[in-house]
């Protein structure tokens, strides 16, 4: 069977068991994850059409805002592209996003932080990647928080990103950072991730080139997904 | 071609429903107020309907009551679709207090070269990257299927149990009947 979808490197991401992140220590199988290639079953997953998008659904800073007012907080685009490791855009797929506001504060009935909600904000989003694989929201920054993991740990700002692939093996979640925050040395979560190479592609650049003037600074960050074999590539070509 | 690395997981964190079950959450009238992937069956779509009822457990016993859990899976004629009235794919929170997480779907049926099963998806705090694994059903040669046979005398743990109206399937993450996860 020809292998459709470039095997994973578990090296790469961080492991099931990261002790100083607490809740790692009893949600972690110990034992090795079993390797097979993807069948039919991984090789394909859901598809998503622009036409489920409501017009605000990837605009975080108006999306719960009552009509006529807007979310508080810094204002900014985030965006980049969703490829694949070979670099060919992945395009037509699903992103979420979720997110605290700009006080840290997540509205959730489990998160007590000191920091008051924003009425205007709900912290969510989603859009879907266009035929070049480019993506992008408007939000609001989100700010650091403490939260409970026996120490003075406080999370670097952060935005969370469930993406679609092609099939199901791609299918990932992630977090992505910002340019200069020192908390993303100091974060345990951040820090399971073995390589200070692998933790700089989550760390989203100012792009002062999309930045619109008087308006909204943007942010750049491309999402990777693992790699497609050419005979996959060649079958959707076909299809589209 | 530029020579890329996959993005690094990161946990989906305590409020992973947020974002992709926010009605759910609690933010009323997101996205139209239907959270994606709650609704497999659509229509009348053939097929026996069952109800499949998971949960997924700790290390210290106590099931999981902020997880996502994803399935995808065959229709009843082992095909991934597309299927009139059924998405083949859904999406639920494990429940607040009992964490338990319900999908209404249909039986799979046996995909080319393997038993019927259902592929699982579990994100959730604590969890560094998104685990999968898979149901399979008592009462199929599913020694014959070879994602199943790979896993010897830990295959028990992916069968699911038979309850009236469908099934039920409990996911340990330790212990001694700790489940089978896969690096697909």
């Amino acid at each position: 069977m020809t292998k459709l979808i470039a095997s994973r490197d578990l090296d790469w991401h961080p492991p099931p068991l990261a002790p100083a992140y607490r809740s790692s220590q009893l949600r972690s199988p110990t034992q090795a994850r079993l390797h097979y290639d993807p069948t039919t079953t991984e090789m394909t997953g859901p598809s998503f059409g622009h036409d489920m998008l409501g017009d605000l659904d990837g605009d975080l800073i108006l999306n719960y805002a009552q009509a006529g007012q807007a979310a508080i907080g810094p204002r900014i685009i985030v965006h980049g592209k969703l490829l694949d490791e070979d670099g060919r855009p992945v395009s037509n797929k699903l992103i979420e996003v979720w997110q605290a506001n700009a006080g840290g504060r997540y509205r959730h009935k489990k998160d007590g932080y000191l920091a008051p909600l924003d009425p205007n904000f709900g912290g969510c989003g989603r859009c879907i990647s266009g035929s070049d694989g480019s993506y992008s929201f408007r939000t609001v920054q989100p700010g650091p928080y403490p939260w409970p993991n026996g120490g003075n740990d406080w999370r670097p700002a952060h935005i969370h990103f469930s993406v679609f692939g092609d099939g199901f093996a791609q299918r990932m979640i992630t977090q992505m950072y910002f340019e200069g925050d020192p908390h993303i040395a100091l974060c345990p979560i951040v820090q399971a991730i073995p390589s200070d190479k692998a933790i700089d592609t989550l760390v989203a650049r100012l792009d002062m080139d999309t930045t619109i003037p008087m308006d909204i600074r943007a942010y750049r960050f491309d999402i990777v997904l693992r790699g497609r074999g050419q005979t996959l590539f060649e079958n959707q070509m076909e299809g589209l | 071609m530029a020579d890329l690395k996959e993005s690094p997981s990161q946990t989906a964190g305590p409020y992973v429903h947020i974002g992709c079950v926010p009605t759910f959450a609690g933010l009323e009238g997101m996205f139209g107020g239907q959270d994606l992937g709650e609704h497999m069956i659509m229509g009348k779509p053939e097929g026996v309907r069952i109800s499949l009822n998971l949960k997924v457990i700790d290390g210290a016993g106590d099931p999981l009551t902020d997880a996502m859990i994803e399935i995808w899976q065959p229709g009843p004629d082992g095909t991934f679709g597309p299927t009139n009235g059924f998405s083949h794919w859904g999406r639920q929170p494990t429940d607040s207090y009992t964490g338990d997480a319900v999908f209404e779907t249909l039986l799979p049926g046996a995909a080319s070269g393997q038993a019927p099963h259902l592929f699982v998806w579990i994100a959730a705090r604590g969890i560094n990257m998104a685990l999968m694994t898979r149901i399979y059903f008592p009462d199929h040669d599913n020694a014959a299927d070879p994602v199943f046979a790979l896993t010897g005398d830990r295959a028990h743990t992916l069968v699911a149990t038979p309850v009236d109206g469908g099934f039920t399937h409990v996911i340990h993450l330790q212990g001694d009947n700790e489940t089978v996860f896969f690096d697909v």
